[in-house]
Parts: C-alpha cells; structure tokens; sequence
C-alpha cells in the first residue's frame, strides 16, 4: 500500500484548502472524498470574506479572520497562475444594514468593544442612511444605515472550491472521490483510513470532514461536537452591476445573480427549504432593496453549516494520536487563506498560529457558549 | 392556506383522465396547467386551432376532445395559466397564476405535466432558427403557423413523422428530412416486434406515416451520421454526413426542426427527492413508482409520460389508474370494490404499451447523438461545451452536481431540463461508470422563476 | 420564419396589434408573444449574457427559456408561455437584465 505524508478527510472547503496548502509546499497528499451527493456546505455557501461582527466574545476569531483577509489576494492570484481559475474575489469592504436607530447603537457598541478588543486591529465606519445611499443607490429607505468595514469582502465560494481543488491536482496531490470515510486508525507510525472496498495509509491525517468529523474524531483522540445549521439561501437571474459591495445577507455575484440569505435553523440533517424561510428573506431583501421586488429567483437552496457549540472553529493535535488533526468551521470562505497559508504549514510542522491556540475542543468542557 | 382534496398538475391525457376518474367518487380536483387551454401538448388547442380540417392534424389529435369536455365539471377547478413553482413533501402547493404567488395545502398530488422532447445538442443548436419539432407541432396546432420556406427536419422518432406528414397535408413543403435512425437499427428492433403488434392500430399508424411521406416524395435521407447547423447570427445551412461516406451535403434553409424523441420532464419529482431509476431501454430517468403509480413520497403519484414514455392513450389509462388510486387513498372507495374494473384497466394498459419496447429500441438514438463532440455546447444557458464537462471528469467530478458547481453547467435560467440528460451520459461515458452511478442533477425549488415580491407575499397568501 | 397559413374555413380571428422594439407587429387573438414574434419574421429575441450570442425561440413548451424578453418594462419573461395583448409593448433582450 502506497503511503503518504498526509491523508486529508472531505474535500470540501476547508479540507481542500489544507491539501493545497500541504501540496504547495511539496508534500505527498491524498484526499478522500464523497460521491456527488452529500452533506456539502461547501456548495451551499454564500461566498463572503467577511471579518466584521465576528468575534464578540473570542477576540482571537476576529484576527484569525483578519489574518485569512489578508491573505486572501495572494491566494486568489495563485489559484489564477496555477489554474486559471479565478475565485472573483473582491475586497471593496462591506456593510451590515440596521433598520432603526436603536440597531444601530447597538451594532456600534459591539464593534466598538470588538475594536478594543483587537487592540485597534479591526476598524469600522458607521454610516448614516445618506452616507449609505452614496455606496449604494438602490437602499431602501427604511435602511436606517450601516456599519461599514474595510475588511471585508467576497468571492465566489464554488470556483474557490474549483481552483483549491484544481491547484491541489497541479501540485502533484492525489484526489480519490467516491464514498465516505468510516475507520480511521493509527497503525505503527501511520495511520490507516478506511472506507467501502478501499484502505489509504498515510503518515498524518487531516480530519476535515464537516459534520462527519464527529464520528471521526473520537477514533483517533479527538472530539468535535457539531451540529448541523440549516442556512437557506436564494438566487436571482443574472442582473447588470447594481450592488457593488456585499452586505451580510446579500451580495451580487460575478456573474450578475443576486444572492440572499441567510437563516439560521436547528432542523437536524434537513437541507430542503421552507416556503415561511424563503418568504422572510425575500421580505428583507426588498427592505434593503426595494427595486429588487420584481427580479426573479431561479433557485433557492438549504445548506448545512456545521457548527461547534459556540460557533467558533475546532483545531486541534491529537495528543494520542499523534499525527492526527481536526479541522473544522462554517467560514470555509473567509478562512481559505488562513487555512492554506497558515494552519497547513502548523499540520506539517510549523510552530501553532497563536491566534487559534483557543480552538481546542477544551473549551467545550468549560462552558456554553451562545453561537455567534 | 386552503386545503384540497387533490391537486392535479397538468391538463393532458393523464391529468384530464385522472380528475374525470376521481370525481366520480366525490372527490373535487384541483387541476393547473401552464398552458392557457387545456389538452396538454399532444391535444394542444384543441378547442381553438384554426387547423379545423381534421385531415390535417389526424384522428389521433381530435381523439382528446370527449377528454377535454370532461374537464367542464364542477367537481373540477381547471386553472389555466397557472405555474407550479414549490411542492413539498409535505404536499403544500405553490402556484403562480397571474402574478401572484399563493400556497395551498392538498392531501393527494397526481403529477401529470408530461414529457419534453430529448435534448439534441449539436453543432450550431443555439442559432435562431433552429428549433425542435414539438415548436413547429405547438406553431401548428395553436397558430396556423407554419414554415413560411422549404424546411429541413432532422432527427429520429414517430412525431417527426407525424409533423412531416401533418405540414404535407397543410401543402407546407418540406426540403429534407435527415433521419438519424442508425442503420442497423431495424433489425435491432425486429425481435421486439411480436409483442408490439398487439397494439397493431398505432403500428400501422406509423408505417402510413412512412407511406404518406414516400408518396409524396419528400427526400429522405436515412442513416445520417453527422448533422450541424451554419450560419453567422442565424440559421444559414445545414451539413450533414451518410453512413460511413466523408462527403458533406448541405441544403441551405433558414428553419431546422430537430427531435430525437421525448423524454419524461423530471423536474419536479427530482425537487421532491423521489427516487428516480436510469431506464436504460428509453435512455431516460424514471421516478420510482408502484403498481398504483404513488411514488415513495407519501400522497405524491405520477401519471403519464411524466413517469415514463408510454404515449398519449396510455396517459389518459394511467391518468385514471391514479385517479382510482387517489380515491383509495382519500377513503372514497376500497380496493376491492374497484378490482374488476382495476384489472380490465390493467390489461388495457398492458396491451397499449406493448409497442413500447419496439418503438424505444427502433428510434433508439445513437450514442454520438448523445455525447456529442468536445465543442459543441451543452448547457445552452451558461454556455457549457460537452469538452469542459468531460475536463471536469478528468478533474474527479464523479457526477453532475460536483461538475455544476465547478462550471455552472446547468446553472441557468432552465436548471438543467436542457442539458441534464446529456451531462450525466457524458460524466457517465469518461468515468466508466453507469448512469444510474452518475446520477442527475439535485434539483430545487422554484421549479419556474418567482419574482421577490411573489415569494414575499406567498407564505402570507392563504387565498389560493 | 413562419407564415401563417390560409385556411378556408378557421375561424375568424380577433387582430392584436404590439409593439416589437417598437415596431408594429400583428398577431392573432391567442398567440403566444413568441408565435407573434415567429410570425413576424422575428428571429432572435435577445443575446445571452453569458457570450452576447443571439437566440430565439426553441421549444415553445416552456422548457427552455431561450424565447425571454421584456415585456411592458418586465424583462425575462417566457415568451412562449404568455398571450398577446393589445398594445404590448415587447423588447428584445441584451445581456443580463436590468432593474425594471
């Protein structure tokens, strides 16, 4: 049995990022992969790069956020050198719409404290209904205003899954589709993964199956208690350029369509959607944008998101096994970066990020924590 | 939101038949249709074409009006223009009927919205004046209109025929008739023949078809091989090869109508998550349906070509199979009361679509048909070459939804109805592996567009 | 593309004048947007966003969505799918669609 330096379980977002980022710097990497259908949020995603309000009570998501928007230009061009796939990605900065007054004393106190709280690293504007209006023309007048922040942005989430993917393949990296991963275990100095007719052995192993990490986990000494999210999300007919910079839950694609989300849902492994779901972010995108009302949706979809208890993401080594890591979040996008610039170099090697030194599964024992 | 009793979608054959069937019972039918008159396409404008000379469209057209008339009951609410945009599995209904979205909540669902012809993608299919040979039957039926210089049909299947022979009636000339079936193919499908002469009426329907179009001495070209649409902006000329000959002939026209047969339209059983299974005789998917035709959603039946070519006089017996099958399931009747009646309609059924087989492996298309070359588009809305799917094979793509979100192939406005067949055979065909393992698009609601503000007020909607 | 055919003994039809990119074209009572289109020598009705290359009508069933076009100010409508009227005023289609 051929043996490589790294196995990285799911192909999804995160899990393709760590593989290019492994790949990238020369090492052997397989990734294992499901069929075309499965519990894939990273085909659902809305596509935002986003840093602002993120964070509140654990101030280290915020600059590992700030770290991975950083970083994100360099990524995006080296996905285009290498594959010619661009991701779209755009930083024009990006806004979070308040409704009243009342929203937007509330939105400012927070992101205030999140300022304190990074020593200043994270900055943000408020912007009174006219301010907002000059950045975007079509508002709604019951917009009261918004919050605006420099740091964010967008980009589309299934070319940047097709261009990590896609650069993993340029980089010499093995991708092996087909069925879900069931057995992990270390044998000697390395590690066995099994599934359906099929065994990989590999020295390392990179658990970054999104929800299937919570069966995974336990196998090799770890413990990654998630839950699925149900996020519904809508998508217009492609339109001419009249949003130019994304909003927590709307944003214009590259190509044109209009993306609207985004709920939040406690429904176990359902990805259908809900006429009320669909119906309510309808309302509120015609809120923000009125002239919106008679554009067509062509598609709505649910997605899982998968969520530890406190909404924060799960890194971690496996002290048992050594060897053996978990990764795990709901900002695949906005964490692409981070993860293949920074936590992949940690899983080979490198000495921990300091800012996801708090990402252990520890901290679930201690305390719940209110998702973010 | 109003509860009905049952909701049929579609007014063809088999929606027309089953709400008949289940009024008898003292069910009241909710019946949309998109279409702004009933009788689906086979019986399209049937109480309205100009066509009256009842020569030209044939006996078989004029044969839906005692199931039209049928649909003037006042059991039945018929709706006319109205779009299914949403059905769940908990059977709440969306419709959109003049502009405004609503939900309804039946307790039964008898899906009859019928079959749409097989994508045919080849060179050039994009240009204006290309079209498919259900438009110029649908132009005929319901406008007067026909080809206003010598057409080019091309393609295999009975209803190319039947639009030939309908224009030759209508004096409409007809430049060439390109026909794709391979050569080999009637002796494929000679076995097949005994069973089929048990439905010896549509038979011989066909072989007067040929008849009429031999009489008339319409150029027919046979076993063609390859087949491409030119022009600049538009339609110009259309190339095609015989055989295993290498000369090109061309024919300059500015209409080709293309067909090679219909399939069932499974967009909505897929945004319903029914099973579907690859039926490998009429290279086609099917939703998964018992001896009753319910599918394995609770409440939800398929009727008619929907859920498998079986031809408009099968439709209409499967329209009322499903229709004795929703009184069952609403209580209105016991299964042995209904036996008899269930049996003979069974045997019925049998003995129509015993030419099925037959007709399936005789206007077979070719496998080239079906995966055509690496340039030609595919996804006629995001403009996706079968060359880039098969690069996304190449990539790891083991199926369809993989490759959508790498390419938006089957992104667009239409959501795969015409490129869903042709991406799965050709995944299917790089990866070595069966269609059935390929799968098909997962797909979601709405199944037409809904503007913002329809889908804002349909939840609170409960007029519907 | 298409002519209507002289048949001796339809039904009179009631005559619908619309506008396409305001041209006058007349259609029958019961048309399609996209019949009246085909009808009129109309041959494509608007070009993709996508590549910019033109289209017209290809399945008249609903299917396809190639037959899109604005109508009175609403763009992206199936032309197929709707009547004609009186006075409509239809317009091509030129890329992705505007606020309308």
């Amino acid at each position: 049995m051929k043996t490589y330096d790294f196995a990285v379980v799911g192909g999804g977002l995160v899990g393709s990022a760590i593989a290019y980022g492994l790949a990238k710097a020369g090492h052997r990497v397989a990734v294992l992969d499901e069929g075309d259908v499965a519990y894939r949020a990273s085909r659902g995603n809305f596509g935002l790069v986003w840093v602002q309000g993120k964070g509140l009570e654990m101030p280290s998501y915020s600059q590992w956020s700030m770290s991975s928007a950083s970083l994100w230009p360099s990524l995006s061009e080296e996905l285009w050198d290498l594959t010619d796939v661009a991701t779209q990605h755009q930083a024009p900065g990006g806004v979070h719409l308040c409704y009243s007054q009342r929203e937007m004393d509330l939105r400012q106190a927070d992101l205030t404290s999140l300022a304190k709280a990074t020593g200043g690293q994270f900055d943000f504007a408020m912007l009174d209904h006219q301010q907002l209006r000059e950045m975007i023309p079509e508002i709604g007048e019951s917009v009261a205003g918004a919050s605006w922040s420099r740091w964010d942005g967008h980009a589309n989430p299934l070319y940047l899954l097709r261009g990590l993917h896609a650069g993993f393949l340029r980089c010499g990296g093995t991708f092996l589709p087909g069925s879900k991963v069931h057995r992990v275990h270390q044998r000697g100095d390395s590690f066995v993964i099994e599934r359906e007719g099929e065994r990989v052995q590999a020295e390392r192993v990179v658990l970054a199956a999104g929800l299937g990490n919570r069966l995974l986990a336990p196998q090799v000494g770890l413990h990654a208690p998630l839950v699925p999210n149900r996020g519904e999300i809508l998508v217009t007919e492609r339109m001419r350029p009249l949003l130019n910079l994304p909003t927590t839950y709307l944003r214009q694609t590259g190509e044109g369509s209009i993306l609207m989300g985004d709920s939040h849902e406690d429904v176990g492994f359902d990805e259908g959607t809900e006429t009320p779901v669909l119906s309510h972010i309808a309302q509120r995108a015609v809120r923000a944008l009125p002239a919106l009302a008679n554009t067509r949706i062509v598609r709505t979809w649910g997605a899982l998101r998968v969520m530890t208890p406190d909404g924060y993401p799960l890194y971690q080594a496996s002290l048992s096994h050594p060897g053996a890591f978990v990764a795990c979040c709901h900002s695949g996008v906005t964490l692409a970066a981070a993860h293949a610039k920074r936590l992949a170099p940690w899983i080979a090697g490198d000495s921990l990020p300091s800012e996801i030194a708090p990402f252990t599964a520890e901290r679930f024992d201690v305390q719940t924590v209110i998702p973010a | 939101m109003t509860t009905h009793d049952l909701v049929i979608l579609g007014s063809g054959p088999a929606g027309m038949a089953a709400a008949a069937t289940a009024v008898a019972y003292g069910i009241t039918a909710l019946v949309v249709d998109e279409q702004p008159a009933p009788g689906g396409q086979i019986y399209r404008s049937i109480e309205s074409t100009p066509l009256k000379e009842r020569r030209i469209l044939g006996d078989d057209y004029w044969h839906g009006k005692a199931l039209v008339d049928g649909l003037d009951d006042p059991r039945i609410d018929y709706r006319p223009g109205t779009t299914l945009w949403q059905l769940t599995r908990r059977l709440e209904v969306g419709l959109l009927q003049g502009g405004h979205a609503s939900m309804v909540q039946a307790r039964h669902v008898i899906l009859a919205h019928g079959a749409m012809e097989r994508p045919f993608p080849i060179p050039g299919w994009t240009l204006p004046g290309v079209m498919t040979a259900g438009s110029g039957q649908i132009l005929l039926k319901s406008a007067g209109l026909a080809p206003s210089a010598p057409v080019v049909l091309a393609g295999c299947g009975p209803l190319l025929l039947l639009l030939a022979v309908q224009y030759l009636r209508a004096g409409i000339p007809i430049a060439a008739l390109l026909d794709t079936t391979p050569a080999g193919q009637y002796w494929d499908a000679l076995p097949l023949l005994p069973g089929a002469l048990r439905n010896s009426r549509t038979l011989l329907k066909g072989l007067g078809l040929l008849a009429e179009l031999r009489r008339a001495g319409v150029r027919h070209v046979r076993h063609v091989t390859a087949l491409e649409a030119e022009g600049e902006d538009r339609l110009e000329r259309v190339r095609w090869q015989c055989g295993n000959d290498p000369e090109w002939h061309c024919l300059t026209t500015p209409l080709l109508l293309l067909h090679q047969g219909v399939v069932p339209n499974t967009q909505v059983t897929r945004a319903l998550d029914c099973a579907h299974d690859w039926d490998e005789r009429q290279l086609a998917w099917q939703p998964r349906r018992d001896p009753w035709l319910a599918t394995d959603v609770e409440g939800v039946a398929v009727a008619g070509d929907a859920g498998g070519i079986v031809g408009a006089k099968a439709s209409a017996m499967q329209g009322q199979l499903a229709g004795l099958g929703a009184a069952i399931a609403l209580g209105r009747v016991s299964e042995d009361k209904i036996h008899g009646e269930v049996k003979r309609l069974r045997r019925d059924l049998a003995r129509e679509t015993a030419i099925r087989p037959f007709l399936d492996v005789l206007y077979r298309p070719a496998v080239h048909w079906r995966l055509p070359e690496d340039e030609t588009l595919v996804c006629r809305c995001e403009e996706v070459t079968a060359g880039e799917v098969r690069r996304m094979a190449e990539q790891g793509c083991r199926g369809p939804n993989q490759t959508k979100s790498f390419t938006r192939c089957g992104m667009g406005p239409c959501q795969g109805r015409m490129c869903g067949l042709t991406v799965s055979e050709l995944l299917a065909d790089a990866n070595g592996q069966s269609v059935a393992e390929t799968g098909y698009y997962r797909l979601r609601p709405p199944f037409k567009p809904i503007t913002l503000g329809q889908l804002a007020t349909a939840a609170e909607d409960t007029s519907g | 593309m298409f002519k209507r055919l002289s048949l001796p003994d339809a039904p009179a039809q009631k005559t619908v004048i619309v506008y396409f990119d305001g041209r006058q074209v007349t259609a029958q009572d019961g048309d399609t947007i996209a019949a009246a289109l085909l009808s009129a020598g109309v041959e494509a009705c608007r070009t993709t966003p996508v590549s910019g290359s033109p289209r017209g009508p290809y399945c008249m069933m609903g299917v396809c969505f190639e037959c899109l076009v604005e109508v009175d100010d609403i763009p992206n409508v199936q032309g197929c799918q709707v009547l004609v009227k009186d006075g409509m005023q239809i317009r091509s289609q030129h890329g992705a669609r505007r606020l309308g």
